[in-house]
């Protein structure tokens, strides 16, 4: 950071509005906001969604799309050059070659039907003019610098023949293909498990490092950022909250809103009976102390729900008449206390979500036993399933495909108490609708809106209120909050866990997301590859955590700044 | 949870607009869509009007000499009539006289006075037509109109039905996969391996021979939607394989509802775009189809009209230098087809939920 006057890239009164339609004014994304991108650093945009970050990095690239007004007043100085009014040729030139970005899917981001070498090597013979074979051996390089293991065999892979960290890797050695001054990195992460999360921030910072570049790092969650980051600026609305150095940022956060978006990730080593929120700090009624709430399981709790050695194997078509057996779920065993939360993690593929899917019988289990008061529910006809499957309910992790779009959210609320005869008649199921839309903190407006007009985590407050117009007893949260921002994430285990204390539910909640899982369940099981690898009260796993994986998995939680780590 | 509520809920002041209500919005930002629904409005109005004889219910008098002008070409020379005229003149002016032969000849005067009561009043045909006429005089402006009421009527109701065919078959195939999947597949590739054209002569061999499906339209439009209904089968698979995984119908299946009403009540709506795209390509498609089918003699019966038979008879009236039928007849049509078309791309445009 000694060279604090040698900026790369300066933005300065950058300015950007969308046109939505010809009547209504342009709603504005970004509001004149400036910062700085030193020579070899890393900046981190920090902002929940909507906060105008991607909005920003896009139109230093000039990538945005055609309805959107960039303010003539505004600027992007690079290389003594104003980006904002390049021309197309000039910016084409410097985007991938001198400006290169990783976007957060790679599934959606790499082309499917060419293998990754050619792909790396399109960049290098665009932009270097290298030839094929010239390319095909920088390739090579490139995914063993990005520590993807036989490079010389993978440079012929095709996308869908690697993981999505591998995938991502590779997005990364596109970008420093031609070893790029600036990297822009918009959330590359947050689609990825956290412990490919954490090797892929290592190698970002390590590259930044060994090439001298600057990278800027968009996020939602302050925390990722912690260990990287050089400097960070704090985005809400559209204006620049606040900026400075990481340790300012971390240790002295002057700006309320910061202090939320520190404060409300769930911490390993706490757990306050609610998590703070954006809203505690911007009034100012955050306290300092928080109480903090007992978990953890006793060998008398009465058991709702019990599962017996349960398997699950999935055919694949192989040739013309084989079939190959993919066991996902192996010989899983459980209990799950009544009024508790039993935490499912594991990385992607572990079989959570198989579980879950299974206990509801939205699949079909290849054997075992779903005991729910004492009955087997795989065992059950499907009439006789009718009766208990409302009261096992399932809240999915994307909010934004788990509800009808064509559905009011009234249709969505009074479907299922129709369904299961609840409520005497129309008039009731309508008044018991617009309560439960009150307890989950809606406006009674949303009663007669569509599903799109809300935002990620208002609609997974809508999935939690379809669920409880059927009164379950157990919920199986499968990734609630994994689809969501960090201070969304808050608000959502806030509100699951009020629900517990006020009707006493039992959830499992399954996640990748270990440090979620400690602060709401009582009980964690880890899984993986189908198995369960260790089980335990939380604390417990938390403090002596007996298996190697369980150990991986706790280390990979971004830390934040260590400073931060006590409290004010 | 079940206490009841002291204020009733708000009433719906600000129901918000559902996604039909705003593909209605974006549909009327949409100039050149706009124009195309209300030239389609105005044929279907047409359609209505022959159809209730309101317009066009006398087309099939025959007004104006045989191939008469249009009225904008009234000074053309029209042969045709002349000819006709001059037969019937002919026919009349030059009687042999044969009186001192026949035996009834004393008894020609009295038949000539008898003749000559009865008022027989000559129906003074006119030259010119306002789009000219075919070859017994009638107007070709009212044979369109009235051919249209049988043309667009043909084109949307075998579209309907064949849309209705595919969207059940389809969202059977692909909601229900496997055996069902399969079997509709076969059942697909079958149909679909044969000839479009001949397979329509072979239903419309069928239709006719029978004399099962009755006379008349009916028929065609039975061979025409029992042909077409493929294509719209494939896509609604496609999007019902597509749709049946998604969280929001597992979320219907985890509440409870039967298959009934994830197929129909929770994924038809969101497939609903592509099926009434696919309604307005193919009564666009049908109304040509009814066109080929007629002029090849499996269309409607004679004593109707339609473009279709227009076009038919246009073929020799062209030879001559009539070209006022076949433009009449093409021109009605290629207007409705271009405005349905059109009209179905900027639905599709006003329909896409991506675009919201």
């Amino acid at each position: 950071m000694s060279a604090m006057a040698d900026n790369l890239l300066q933005v300065r009164d950058l300015d950007v509005r969308f046109r939505i339609d010809r009547k209504s004014e342009p709603f504005r994304a970004v509001n004149g906001i400036s910062f700085d991108i030193p020579t070899n650093s890393t900046v981190a945009l920090v902002g929940e969604s909507g906060s105008g970050k991607s909005v920003s990095a896009m139109a230093i690239l000039g990538l945005l799309p055609d309805n959107a007004i960039v303010a003539p007043q505004g600027s992007v100085l690079y290389g003594g050059r104003d980006l904002l009014k390049a021309s197309m040729g000039e910016l084409q030139a410097i985007r991938g070659k001198e400006i290169s970005v990783i976007f957060q899917e790679p599934m959606t981001s790499l082309n499917p039907v060419f293998p990754v070498g050619e792909q790396i090597g399109e960049v290098l013979r665009l932009h270097m003019n290298m030839s094929g074979r010239q390319a095909r051996a920088r390739a090579i390089e490139l995914l063993n610098e990005v520590g993807i293991p036989n490079p010389q065999l993978r440079v012929n892979s095709y996308p869908h023949e690697m993981s999505g960290g591998q995938q991502q890797r590779v997005m990364i050695a596109m970008a420093i293909a031609c070893e790029p001054k600036l990297l822009i990195a918009d959330e590359p992460t947050t689609a990825l498990d956290v412990t490919i999360q954490k090797q892929i921030l290592d190698l970002i910072a390590s590259l930044q490092s060994r090439h001298h570049m600057s990278v800027l790092f968009i996020t939602h969650d302050l925390g990722v950022v912690g260990d990287i980051a050089d400097s960070v600026v704090v985005m809400q609305s559209g204006v620049i909250q606040e900026q400075g150095p990481v340790k300012a940022i971390f240790e002295h956060p002057q700006h309320p809103y910061t202090k939320a978006l520190l404060a409300c990730r769930p911490r390993l080593d706490r757990r306050p009976r609610r998590l703070p929120v954006i809203d505690d700090f911007i009034k100012g009624s955050a306290k300092a102390k928080l109480e903090e709430r007992p978990r953890g399981t006793t060998p008398s709790d009465p058991i709702i729900l019990e599962v017996k050695s349960l398997n699950k194997t999935f055919f694949l078509k192989e040739g013309l008449f084989g079939k190959r057996a993919v066991p996902a779920v192996k010989n899983v065993s459980f209990q799950l206390p009544k009024g508790k939360t039993l935490g499912l993690v594991g990385e992607s593929g572990s079989g959570k979500t198989t579980v879950g899917l299974t206990l509801m019988r939205l699949h079909d289990a290849t054997s075992g036993e779903v005991l729910f008061e004492g009955r087997d529910l795989l065992a059950l006809s499907e009439r006789e399933m009718m009766a208990y499957r409302r009261r096992i309910q399932i809240i999915f992790q994307n909010p934004y495909a788990s509800l009808n779009p064509r559905m009011t959210v009234g249709q969505i609320l009074v479907e299922p108490m129709k369904i299961h005869s609840i409520g005497k008649d129309e008039r009731e199921r309508i008044d018991m609708a617009f309560q439960l839309l009150k307890r989950v903190g809606l406006p009674e407006q949303s009663f007669y809106k569509y599903p799109h007009e809300f935002s990620g985590g208002q609609r997974q407050r809508i999935a939690i209120a379809r669920c409880l117009t059927m009164k379950p007893d157990v919920l199986i949260c499968d990734e609630s909050v994994s689809a969501l921002d960090v201070s969304v994430q808050a608000q959502v285990l806030n509100l699951l866990q009020d629900l517990q204390d006020e009707y006493g539910l039992s959830y499992i909640f399954i996640s990748h997301d270990l440090a979620v899982v400690k602060y709401i369940s009582d009980r964690v099981m880890v899984m993986s590859d189908g198995n369960i690898v260790e089980m335990a009260d939380s604390d417990e796993i938390y403090r002596n955590p007996r298996e190697e994986y369980t150990r991986k998995l706790l280390s990979s939680i971004p830390k934040g700044y260590e400073l931060a780590a006590t409290p004010t | 949870m079940s206490a009841v509520l002291q204020n009733p809920p708000l009433p719906p002041v600000s129901e918000s607009p559902g996604l039909w209500m705003l593909a209605w919005r974006r549909l009327r930002q949409d100039r050149v869509g706009m124009v195309s629904l209300v030239v389609v409005v105005f044929f279907l109005l047409m359609m209505l009007g022959a159809f209730t004889g309101l317009i066009a219910s006398d087309w099939a008098k025959e007004k104006g000499v045989s191939y008469a002008n249009p009225s904008f070409l009234a000074g053309a020379e029209n042969l045709e009539a002349k000819a006709m005229a001059a037969k019937g003149e002919g026919a009349r002016s030059a009687p042999v006289d044969l009186s001192d032969v026949d035996p009834l000849a004393p008894r020609y005067k009295e038949w000539e006075e008898r003749a000559a009561k009865i008022a027989v009043t000559e129906v003074k045909r006119s030259e010119t037509l306002p789009f000219g006429g075919d070859k017994w005089g009638r107007d070709v402006l009212k044979k369109v109109v009235k051919g249209s009421e049988v043309s667009i009527f043909v084109g949307l109701a075998a579209a309907l039905l064949a849309m209705l065919i595919g969207t059940i078959l389809g969202a059977m195939a692909g909601y229900w996969g496997g055996k069902v999947n399969d079997f509709l597949e076969w059942f697909y590739n079958i149909f679909t391996s044969i000839p479009y054209i001949l397979l329509i002569l072979a239903f419309a061999a069928v239709a006719t021979a029978t004399g099962k499906f009755g006379k008349g339209i009916l028929p065609i439009v039975l061979i025409l939607s029992l042909t077409g209904w493929t294509g719209i089968y494939r896509l609604m698979r496609a999007e019902y394989i597509k749709h049946s995984n998604r969280e929001y119908v597992k979320a219907a299946q985890a509440i409870g509802a039967t298959n009934l009403s994830r197929m129909f009540h929770h994924i038809l709506p969101n497939v609903s775009h592509v099926a009434l795209v696919q309604l307005s390509q193919h009564t666009v498609q049908f109304i040509k189809a009814e066109v080929i089918l007629s002029f090849l003699g499996f269309g409607v019966p004679v004593d109707m009209v339609s473009w279709g038979t227009m076009l038919a008879e246009a073929q020799n009236e062209l030879v001559i230098g009539k070209w006022w039928q076949l433009f009449a007849a093409g021109a009605s049509m290629a207007i409705l087809v271009t405005a349905f078309s059109l009209l179905t791309d900027s639905l599709r445009d006003a329909l896409d939920p991506k675009l919201k």
